[in-house]
């Protein structure tokens, strides 16, 4: 029974940050419908830029808002030279794209901060804290708060603010929203450089227990995708709802049935997800117009 | 007498082939080449999947390497002669993507690039965790299929570097050829149109699933035939023949030349093959410079190199 | 004797009704239009006999069998081929090879022989090619048959759809408004298509709104509104019917009755 818990516990953990993948993955995906394989790179830039700036002598707070600040002007980067040029390409180029983005980013982070692996300290220490049978990292609680906090703030930037609701009128019909004055061009640098700082701070949280270095991107780009896919893409609340789901899965794979094959978890989601449920926990179907 | 750009194609590329080889310094030469008609091999399958079909594959390279560990288990396991071992590695393959390619190809665009990456990562995860079997992460060594040897009997004496190149280069230029046939026959047009448009190519009778699926086969066979000439040839295979990077590679190479010509494929192979063999010097930033490869040409020249070059060269309006 | 017979077809979308207890039916060597104002529902109706999409309710026969809900490659085996409003031409292939495509039917073979590039695959494709080029003839096209088929203007992309669902040799013919876009000249030639490949046995349902076309060829029209038939008959006597004239004709119940005249 401890046991269980235990698996439950990093199972939220690692849970919250495949929902915050997901959620930048979702919010991308609504403002431009690109898929951007490149999400899990933020999550990379924004630990690793923290521990260098942090290791250069900025105390950490100021190291991590720097880090996620570079970070989402990266993604609006991403945007203006990789995404914006190629609209309207073909789906192959896109993914050609990000991807060739993704792996960018990794080469040149590979040049500028090595292959190891890197930390910096946890907020508030490293002593476990017993519950319910099992312990659970002062880390991991910040990671899951830091998750909740963002979808929460998230959900009232979009319903109550009103960029909020020009970037979901954008996200739901593009020319119906120019022609209401909105300007989508802002809009699209607007839901890059937030998807981008989600991620980055994804990192930060997630760095003092995981560990972070240049090639962790690409198998969190993959996982909040199965996420994303799984609480149907396009939805913020499937964001959150998958990637709990999915690191619970995971987590329990690992501890019950094989813990070499827990990334494979992720995958066989994405499988069941697109044969038995294509729109996902939370989407709706859709009909070809002919 | 006009040739017809398949007969140019096959002559351009036996040529280059059979001549090339004068001007090699070095055998290292002979390596580079055989490698990257393996790899010109592999993506002249994908042009028929990508480029005639219009589906997309992120997992092509777990083919490549149920050849490659085919070639390498078989004869260890169950006493096959290596060369008998690739075809079985193909008809695996064949199999095997037949049974996956039937549902995940009911997919499209952003679906059933990550449904076929799972399943790339699926095989590459069981290469690399069943060490009983495969050996694990570092591999396993593969035997001597002794076509060499059987030359020399013919009284043809050639180097074990001039050999695979020779021979990698006939398989390629036989593989050309096929995937040039199928694009002016019926099945060719099937295929295209249904690229075209599912809708109506359903209209005009075209079994769209059907197709779809025996595109995603014969491309895993190309995949498969491709593995095993490199396991073969290294006498060696390792789990990330199968991996995600290599599958995105074969992509790149695929639609960086043109994605729907198989000469174009051949080239973006040439390039991506031979570009890491120069700048050796620049290790490090190989995966920098790969990315931005991707990057530009998909940005600037969308339809791959070799059709822009063409266009370029008509002059517009062309 | 009909060669296709639809009976109280209908569907909804999500809760809207877009179409309803459709029936009427078309024998060979006949033209029958269905008419309507924009939304009633026309190009639905030919989605689901044409396969695209399965109807809620009703039936739809082919020659006495039952074909409700078959599958698009399916009906085509069976003789029905269809053009699509919006056109749906194979743009990176030529004039000629999408034509040649609408010949699937007839010169499909093996794989294997295709990648071999054997004599029997060779015939086939040569065959194909001839019978694509007198299609095209037959349409005004021959002298556009390399060009890229994304390359041709609007009205000579609808007598290209038009030829390649001729090359099924169909038994029914949909045509999804083949005058859209054209100019008089245009409408006039496809207007001629029309009539001589009914009057080779073929029954052909047709959509269209330029009324003055619609009302010189058909043998009988059926009128939509708001999804369901609220007429049918011949051209004469639609073009004097009150419901119709109301629901859709209006303004232009002169022009029909002019062009009845």
């Amino acid at each position: 029974m401890p046991e269980l818990m235990q698996f439950l516990m990093s199972g939220v953990t690692v849970g919250a940050v495949y929902a915050l993948v997901a959620l930048g993955f979702t919010i991308i995906y609504n403002a431009s419908d690109v898929v951007n394989f490149a999400q899990g790179e933020f999550v990379m830039l924004g630990g690793m830029m923290t521990v260098f700036g942090y290791a250069a002598g900025l105390p950490l707070p100021v190291a991590a808002l720097v880090a996620i600040l570079a970070t989402a002007a990266i993604g609006v980067a991403l945007n203006k030279l990789a995404i914006e040029p190629a609209r309207g390409a073909p789906v192959v180029s896109l993914i050609i794209i990000t991807i060739g983005a993704s792996i960018f980013i990794r080469g040149v982070s590979q040049v500028v901060f090595g292959k190891q692996l890197h930390r910096f300290p946890a907020f508030s220490g490293d002593a476990p804290i017993p519950v319910l049978g099992a312990t659970i990292l002062p880390q991991s609680l910040w990671v899951i708060a830091g998750a909740l906090a963002i979808f929460v703030g998230l959900w009232l930037f979009f319903t109550r603010t009103l960029t909020g609701r020009a970037v979901l009128a954008t996200a739901n019909n593009r020319m119906a929203a120019q022609l209401v004055g909105i300007n989508t061009r802002y809009v699209m640098s607007l839901s890059f450089a937030l998807s981008a700082a989600i991620g980055a701070l994804a990192g930060v949280l997630v760095t003092p227990i995981t560990l972070v270095s240049y090639d962790i991107g690409i198998s969190l780009a993959l996982k909040g995708f199965a996420a994303a896919m799984l609480g149907g893409m396009g939805n913020p609340k499937g964001a959150l709802a998958g990637g709990l789901l999915l690191g619970l899965m995971e987590a329990l794979t690992a501890g019950y049935i094989s813990s070499q094959y827990k990334d494979a978890a992720a995958f066989v989601v994405i499988l069941g997800v697109l044969f038995f449920m294509p729109q996902g926990l939370f989407g709706t179907k859709t009909t070809e117009r002919v | 007498m006009r040739l017809s750009t398949k007969a140019v194609t096959l002559l351009v590329l036996s040529l280059v082939i059979a001549v090339a080889p004068l001007f090699f310094p070095s055998t290292f030469y002979y390596r580079v080449g055989s490698l990257i008609f393996i790899n010109g091999l592999a993506v002249t399958g994908l042009v028929i999947l990508i480029g005639y079909a219009g589906q997309i594959s992120l997992g092509h390279a777990g083919f490549f390497g149920i050849g490659a560990y085919a070639c390498a288990l078989a004869p260890a396991h169950l006493g096959l002669h290596p060369v008998l071992a690739a075809v079985l590695g193909a008809v695996l393959s064949g199999v095997v993507a037949y049974v996956v390619g039937k549902p995940i190809l009911r997919l499209k665009g952003y679906y059933l690039a990550v449904a076929s990456l799972g399943f790339g990562v699926l095989v590459a995860m069981v290469l690399a965790n069943e060490a009983w079997l495969t050996g694990g992460p570092d591999g396993i060594a593969v035997a001597d299929p002794g076509l060499r040897a059987l030359l020399r009997g013919f009284g043809v004496d050639l180097s074990n570097a001039q050999f695979w190149y020779g021979f990698c280069g006939l398989v390629l230029v036989l593989g050309a050829w096929l995937a040039l046939n199928l694009y002016h026959s019926p099945t060719g047009r099937a295929l295209r149109a249904l690229h075209g448009s599912e809708v109506a190519a359903r209209t005009v009778g075209v079994d769209v699933a059907r197709y779809k699926l025996n595109a995603f086969v014969i491309s895993a066979v190309y995949a498969s035939v491709a593995g095993s000439l490199l396991a073969l040839q290294n006498r060696l295979v390792t789990p990330d023949m199968a991996g995600f990077m290599h599958s995105i590679e074969m992509v790149t190479m695929t639609v960086l030349g043109g994605a729907a010509s198989v000469p174009g494929a051949i080239l973006g192979a040439a390039i991506l093959t031979a570009l890491p063999q120069v700048l050796t010097v620049f290790q490090e930033y190989e995966q920098l410079m790969l990315g931005l490869v991707m990057m530009l040409v998909m940005i600037f020249m969308r339809q791959g190199l070799l059709p822009s070059l063409a266009r370029l060269l008509r002059g517009r309006g062309g | 004797m009909s060669l296709l017979r639809v009976e109280g077809l209908g569907i909804d979308f999500g809760g809207l009704r877009a179409v309803h207890d459709v029936g009427f039916s078309v024998g060979p060597g006949e033209i029958v239009s269905v008419i309507g104002p924009n939304g009633a529902g026309k190009t639905t109706l030919f989605n689901m006999i044409s396969g695209l999409y399965l109807p809620g309710r009703g039936r739809v026969s082919l020659d006495g069998a039952d074909v409700t809900g078959m599958e698009p490659h399916l009906l085509a085996a069976r003789g029905l081929s269809r053009t699509f409003q919006n056109l749906q031409i194979f743009q990176a292939m030529s004039v000629l090879e999408n034509v040649a495509a609408g010949h699937h039917l007839h010169e499909k073979g093996s794989v294997i022989a295709d990648m071999l590039s054997l004599p029997s695959s060779r015939r086939r494709s040569r065959q194909t090619r001839d019978s694509a080029h007198t299609l095209l003839e037959r349409v005004g096209l021959a002298r556009a048959a390399e060009h890229k088929a994304g390359s041709l203007s609007y009205g000579a992309l609808k007598r290209l759809e038009i030829a390649r669902a001729l090359a099924l040799k169909p038994r029914v013919l949909l045509l999804d408004e083949p005058a859209a876009g054209c100019n008089a000249v245009e409408t006039e030639e496809i207007d001629r298509l029309v009539a001589e490949v009914a009057a080779g046995g073929v029954a052909v349902l047709l959509v269209e709104h330029d009324m003055r076309m619609v009302m010189r060829i058909s043998s009988h029209i059926v009128v939509l509104d708001h999804g369901e038939k609220i007429a049918e008959g011949e051209p004469a006597s639609i073009a004097r019917n009150p419901r119709v004239i109301e629901a859709y004709l209006g303004a232009q119940a002169g022009e029909a009755n002019d062009a009845v005249g």
